[in-house]
Formats: C-alpha cells, sequence, structure tokens
C-alpha cells in the first residue's frame, strides 16, 4: 500500500474511533446539567446522585474522547501537508477559533466541575457543567464548519497558489454548516439519550433504585423522541443539500446509474459498481429519489454514469452506510415513541425494558455510518471540487505510517477496551448510596487548619 | 508587520504551554523517583488534577495557532518531524488518561499500569518537546519543496538531544517545585521533603545543561546573529540566567511559590532567547538557506491574520483570567480529605 491509503486508513481509523466517543460527550453533558439544574432548583438530593451518576459515565467517556481529538488535529499536518498549506489559511483558522473559543472552556472547566463539588456553591457548581456542554456543543459547531468548507467550498479565493480567506461570515455562516452542525449534534443526542435508556431499563428490570432510573429514563425519552424526529426532518433537508451541492455523493449512496427525469426510489436494492448497474433492484417507489432529492416527483437526477469514472465516490460503502443510517434513524423514532409513551411508568414494559440494553450500540453505528457516507462520499475529494485527496497527501515515508498506523490500531483498541470496559462496570454498578454525610449544606469554602 | 505580531504570538503561546503543562509533565516523569506508596502517588495525581487538562489545551492552541497563522510551516514542520510529533502525541493519550482511568479499578495491577503510562507520557513529551526545539533552532533538513529528507535519528544529534535534556530536567524541577507547593499539608510531609531535596539536587543538573545549551547554541545554531545585530536583546538570555539563580536564591529561603515563579520565569525566558534567535524563521533548514520557513514565506493571507488575531487579543486574555481563577481557587495544599473526596484522581 501507498502513503496516500495508509494515510487515509489511520485518518479513517483515529476519526472513527474519536467519534465512538464524541456523541456522548455532547448529549451527555446536556442531560447532566439538566439533572444538576433539577437539583439546585429543588434540593432534591435524587438529582444530585443523577448527575454524580450519569457524570461518572460521562467522564470517562470524556478522557478518552479529548486525548484522541488531539492527535486530529495534528494529523492534518503530518500526514496532509499538502492539504495543510494549501487551505490552511481558511482551514487552520477555524481550528484555531475553536480551541481558542471552546475547547479552553471545556476542559478548564469540566476540572472545576469535578474538583468542585465542595468548594463552590450548588449554583455556581451546576453553571460549571452548563459552560461544559455549551463549550462542546460550540465546539462542535466550529469544527463542522471547517469540515463543511471540505464539504462546499465558499468564502474563499484562488490566490498564491492556494485558498484563501474572503468571506469568514460565509463559511462559518453557510447552510452546509448549519444543516451539518445540527445533524451531527441531534445524532448525538439520540445516541446519549439511548445510552441512557438503554441502562436505565437495565436496572429498571432489576427493580434496582427505581426512582432513580425512572426519572433518568424520562428525560432520555423526552430527549430521544425530540431528537430522532428532528434528525428526520434535517435529514431530508441535508439530502437535498447534498443533492444540490455533491451530485455524485447523493447518486453514490442511492446507487443510481443512470440520468433520467422522475427517479424512482427501490426499497430493495444493491449495486453492482464494476457493470455500472444495480444487481438487485425491487419494490420502486415511483419518483420517490427525484422527490426527495429536490422536492418534485418528475425532476431529474444525474446518474452516476454521467460522471467522469475518477469523479465518482466508491458506491457500495456510500450506499451501504446511507441505507444504514437512514433505516436505523428510522428504527428510532418508532423506539423512542415508545419509550416516550411509557415515561411515567416504563416497567410497566418489561419488553421495552429488555430491548433497550440492547439499543445501546445501534446508534454509536448509525452515527459511524453518518461520517462514512459523509466522507466517503466527498472522495475523490478532500476539498469538493477543489482539491484531490490523492494531491493532499505529506511527502513522508511509508514505513513511517505504516508504522504509526499498527501503532493507532493496537493503542486505541487497547484504549477502547480499557474504556467500553469501565463504562459497563460502573453503569452496572449503578449509583452510589446516599451518603449521610453529603446532605449537609454544600457550597461553603471548606476552611483548612 | 502583521506577520511578524503573529510571530511573536506563536512564541507566547508555545511558552504559556512550556510554562503550564511543563509542571505537570515534570512531575508526572518524577512520579516513580518521589512516590514510594499509593498515597503519595494519588497525592502527585491529585495536586495536577484540576489543571493539567486546561494546560493541555495552550498545546491544542499552539499548533492550531501555527496551523492558521503559517499554514506553510505548520505543514512542512509536521510533516518533518512525522515520527517525534507521533510519538509525542500517543506518549499524551496515555498520558491523559490515566488520571481518570487508574483510580477506577481497585487493583495494584491495573493501577501500575496507567502509573507507568503516566510516567511514560509525562518523560517522553518533555524530552521529545525539548529535542523537536533544539532542532527548529538548529534547522532541519529541509529542501526548497518542503520536503524533509532524514529520519526520526537525524534529530537525535548532540544538539537536539542536549535541548531535550534541558527540556526534561527544566520540567522536572518544576514539577518538584510544584508538588512542594501542593503537598504536605496534614498528609504527604516525606513526599514534601523528597520533593524538596529532588528540586535542589536537579537544579545543579539544570544549571550545568543550561551553560551547557548556551554555549552549544553559539557553534550549532546561529541564533545568536540575532541578539548580535540588537544587543539589547541579550536582556532576554540575562534574565533566564537571573531566573535561573532566582530558583536557587528562593529555594534556600525556602519560599517555594516564588522558588516555582522563579522556574516558570526561566523557562519562558530559555524559550524566548530561543524563538527571538529564529525571527524571522519559524523552521529553518539545514540544507539551504533559502528553503527556510519565514514568517513571509509561510503566513496566512492578511484578512486571515487580521481575523484571527482579534480573536486572539479577546480570547487569549480572557483563557488566562479563568484560568488564573482556577489556579486560585485550587492552589491550597492537599488534605487527607481531598484523597476521601469522592470524585479524586
Amino acid at each position: 500500500m501507498d502513503v496516500l491509503m495508509l494515510s487515509r486508513l489511520q485518518f479513517a481509523a483515529a476519526t472513527f474511533f474519536h467519534f465512538l466517543f464524541v456523541p456522548l460527550t455532547l448529549g451527555l453533558s446536556i442531560l447532566v446539567a439538566i439533572m444538576e439544574t433539577k437539583y439546585v432548583r429543588s434540593g432534591d438530593e435524587e438529582y444530585k446522585r443523577m448527575a454524580k451518576f450519569w457524570g461518572k459515565l460521562f467522564l470517562i467517556n470524556f478522557a478518552v474522547g479529548v486525548v484522541t481529538g488531539i492527535t486530529l488535529e495534528f494529523q492534518f499536518g503530518t500526514n496532509w501537508s499538502r492539504y495543510s498549506a494549501y487551505v490552511g489559511d481558511i482551514f487552520g483558522s477555524l481550528l484555531a477559533v475553536e480551541a481558542t473559543v471552546a475547547f479552553f472552556l471545556e476542559s478548564t472547566f469540566l476540572a472545576v466541575w469535578v474538583f468542585g463539588w465542595k468548594r463552590l456553591s450548588p449554583k455556581a457548581h451546576a453553571a460549571c457543567i452548563w459552560l461544559v456542554a455549551i463549550a462542546s456543543n460550540v465546539s462542535a459547531y466550529w469544527i463542522l464548519a471547517a469540515n463543511s468548507f471540505m464539504q462546499n467550498p465558499v468564502g474563499y479565493v484562488i490566490r498564491n497558489g492556494r485558498a484563501e480567506l474572503d468571506d469568514f461570515l460565509a463559511i462559518i455562516t453557510q447552510k452546509w454548516a448549519v444543516l451539518e452542525f445540527l445533524h451531527t449534534v441531534s445524532g448525538a443526542y439520540v445516541l446519549a439519550a439511548f445510552f441512557v435508556m438503554g441502562i436505565s431499563a437495565w436496572h429498571l428490570l432489576r427493580n434496582n433504585e427505581t426512582r432513580f432510573f425512572k426519572n433518568s429514563f424520562r428525560y432520555a425519552a423526552v430527549m430521544a423522541l425530540i431528537f430522532s424526529v428532528f434528525l428526520a426532518i434535517n435529514g431530508d433537508f441535508s439530502g437535498k443539500e447534498v443533492a444540490e451541492k455533491q451530485p455524485a455523493k447523493l447518486a453514490a449512496m442511492e446507487s443510481h446509474w443512470d440520468t433520467v427525469k422522475g427517479a424512482p426510489m427501490y426499497l430493495l436494492a444493491w449495486p453492482d459498481p464494476e457493470n455500472e448497474r444495480n444487481s438487485i433492484e425491487a419494490i420502486p417507489v415511483p419518483g420517490a429519489l427525484s422527490f426527495l432529492a429536490f422536492g418534485t416527483f418528475d425532476a431529474e437526477v444525474k446518474g452516476l454514469k454521467d460522471f467522469p469514472k475518477e469523479d465518482r465516490p466508491p458506491v457500495l460503502l456510500s450506499f451501504i452506510s446511507f441505507r444504514v443510517m437512514v433505516g436505523l434513524g428510522t428504527l428510532f423514532i418508532f423506539l423512542a415513541a415508545w419509550a416516550w409513551l411509557k415515561r411515567k411508568d416504563p416497567q410497566a414494559s418489561p419488553l421495552l425494558m429488555r430491548l433497550l440494553p440492547w439499543i445501546i450500540p445501534l446508534p454509536y453505528l448509525a452515527n459511524e455510518m453518518g461520517w462514512t457516507l459523509a466522507e466517503v462520499g466527498r472522495q475523490p475529494w478532500i476539498v469538493y471540487g477543489l482539491m484531490r485527496t490523492a494531491d493532499a497527501v505529506s511527502p513522508i515515508a511509508v514505513s513511517q505510517v505504516g508504522t504509526t498506523l499498527v501503532a493507532f490500531i493496537l493503542v486505541y483498541g487497547l484504549l477502547g477496551l480499557a474504556a467500553f470496559f469501565l463504562l459497563f462496570k460502573y453503569a452496572r454498578k449503578g449509583p452510589e448510596p446516599l451518603r449521610v454525610a453529603s446532605a449537609a449544606p454544600a457550597g461553603k469554602e471548606v476552611a483548612h487548619a | 508587520m502583521l506577520e511578524s505580531i503573529w510571530f511573536v504570538l506563536w512564541g507566547v503561546l508555545w511558552i504559556i504551554y512550556f510554562v503550564l503543562d511543563g509542571f505537570d509533565l515534570g512531575l508526572g516523569a518524577l512520579m516513580p523517583a518521589l512516590a514510594k506508596n499509593d498515597q503519595e502517588k494519588r497525592i502527585i495525581y491529585n495536586s495536577m488534577g484540576p489543571f493539567w487538562d486546561g494546560n493541555e489545551v495552550w498545546l491544542i492552541t499552539a499548533g492550531g495557532v501555527t496551523f492558521a497563522a503559517f499554514p506553510g510551516t505548520y505543514a512542512v514542520m509536521f510533516s518533518s518531524l512525522y515520527s517525534a510529533l507521533m510519538l509525542l502525541l500517543f506518549a499524551l493519550i496515555l498520558r491523559g488518561v490515566s488520571f481518570e482511568l487508574r483510580g477506577k479499578v481497585d487493583s495494584p495491577a491495573w493501577k501500575s499500569i496507567w502509573d507507568i503510562c503516566l510516567f511514560v507520557g509525562s518523560f517522553a513529551p518533555a524530552l521529545l518537546l525539548g529535542v523537536a526545539f533544539a532542532n527548529i533552532f538548529a534547522g532541519i533538513p529541509i529542501d526548497k519543496d518542503g520536503v524533509y529528507h532524514g529520519t526520526l535519528f537525524t534529530l537525535l544529534n548532540p544538539y537536539g538531544l542536549a535541548g531535550g535534556l534541558l527540556f526534561l530536567v527544566m520540567f522536572c524541577v518544576h514539577g518538584a517545585l510544584w508538588l512542594v507547593i501542593k503537598s504536605g499539608g496534614d498528609i504527604g510531609q516525606d513526599l514534601n521533603q523528597r520533593a524538596q531535596a529532588m528540586a535542589a539536587k536537579l537544579w545543579y543538573a539544570e544549571l550545568v545543561l543550561a551553560v551547557v545549551f548556551l554555549i552549544a547554541t553559539w557553534f550549532a545554531t546561529d541564533l545568536y546573529n540575532n541578539y548580535l545585530a540588537m544587543p539589547l536583546m541579550f536582556v532576554v538570555p540575562l534574565l533566564a540566567v537571573a531566573s535561573l539563580l532566582g530558583i536557587r536564591f528562593m529555594m534556600a529561603k525556602g519560599a517555594w511559590v516564588k522558588a516555582w515563579v522563579s522556574s516558570a520565569v526561566f523557562i519562558a525566558s530559555a524559550a524566548l532567547f530561543g524563538v527571538l534567535g529564529l525571527y524571522p524563521r519559524l523552521l529553518p533548514s539545514s540544507l539551504d538557506p533559502a528553503a527556510s520557513m519565514t514568517i513571509s514565506n509561510s503566513a496566512s493571507s492578511p484578512l486571515t491574520l487580521k481575523i484571527m488575531l482579534g480573536v486572539a487579543l479577546v480570547m487569549v486574555p480572557v483563557v488566562i483570567i479563568y484560568q488564573a481563577w482556577v489556579y486560585k481557587h485550587f492552589s491550597h495544599k492537599i488534605h487527607a480529605e481531598d484523597l476521601a473526596y469522592e470524585e479524586a484522581y
């Protein structure tokens, strides 16, 4: 394999692994903040225990998320130096703003939150976790604005042999960025909600801490329903944006080969890229693809055959990732609605309680599939229409990238095992019993002799 | 002008990173030598507890600003130093998770895994940062296309290693002094004594290495050219010498906070000495001076530099203010009740 392929694999491994931890950070921080706010307002210790229990899982997850994020920023320079030099004027500044505006806030105040239960007033302490939640979501916006520039470059001019900034506001407010942000964070909230529901259901089935887990379940069920429905609506807008801005990605994710008006959608299909056709095409919904892509049933949808071969993304991977994502997203709406209906007395539905713990991995899969579609479907471009991935890679040795790729797989593999082992262990263990000492009024500085 | 301002800011951000993360990297590297039992190890972990993550963000910011302000340099520097940087990143990954994961399983074997990660993950970055910056000062073999003609071992030349050792010892002294400040409440008096003795001992090594490095810099680099052209700038190395002596003086008086501040000033002035000598280059080429990455051939467009300057001038002081608040709020000595605290490391 060459440096290009190895670097792509390495970046894919590093981002996929990183993104196993990001969505829970984005979603669970908000749930914990809501729980702690409820504690501050009501004084009910139960909600403090909730914030602490879910907070502990949040912290284990956050630790791995944060350290694996650092390598991503540096990999643009180590492995994609030509890309970095070409678009750094724009891309680099978005990452730098992310660090100064959001990441500092997130890291600093998370530490204050961890160490500050007794040193801060309850209100100030709850404010810390809100800062963490807001900062991590703001951080996501800047990162996704940077990714949106790769997906749909705007606000630049080609000058001095590189892409230079022309309109900063256009870059950070473009429709693509807003849609991508909303899609990503809603996907994250759905993941966090199913995580909380799954663990709560596991305990409710065993009659552990029923009040505690019923309350947790209720919050999560509301979050799951709101955002799984929102995701579908947003997904429709995103699909139309893809159809307009990245027609090749649309054709690949639908495995749509021939340009036609009134393009149907096949509920059952399987691509055969070698022969430029689908080996299975069954149950057509007439005009559905045209409608989903352009809002009218007779719109023309450009097929893959009308794109030069060197401009087509990998069809099979784009197709599978899209179908899996959409299929799971649909499933989440039904499950979330079911859970929402049962939110007052979830134990009355043992089937749901037995099912939900097994659902936990599915939003993870859906999130990763979404990124697979976004990134693989953008190929062969690193910046759509502007720079090819093959032109972006660093002039480094195969042996260097080969070595680090193996190291990434080993280190991340072990780290992943450790992290999920601990999440599992602490999720099963349940919340700490209420301590009498913690009922004492919190908030005053602890004086030292 | 804009490029020069950004050059200074670039240097300042790296310097803040060295000063802040320096003490927790040094302390991690010293842990096996200082801590004799689990309680002492926990005092060390918790003395860095509320700070280390916020400190490390300065590295992200320094890296991010290199990317934003000097993308050409970022591209060539990071791809040239590929292996060294990857080692640094893996080390920081293992180190970062060790704080959170160590106490999560009640088993000595589990804990010792993360103790090793903390040690290696602190020792290696301290050394590697020094090796990297010494090589940046001296120049590395890059050609006009920004292609690096060397390997990881090219960087391990005598001057690079001298830089690595200097950083390591500098950070260790900084870390030992931090531990003296944070330990010795109602527990950990022995640890406190050991940290004092360690700082005092290592100071001599720091002195020797600093002198060796200053002299070697004369022969291995052309950093002094800027100083000879503008002798007023010798204030910076003089400040380094004065603050280095200041550490010793304050230690002898038992003024540990002041000794730590002197150490911070020493790290800052030593790094500034190198950065000012580099100007206007960010990454000199040892093959051909014309192939060096400079502020003029690698800077971002004026528009990007202006916008980023606005962001930096507002946000960096804000960050410094809230981080200072955190330091002030958590600067107390570690007591038994801090270790008994549910969320403690």
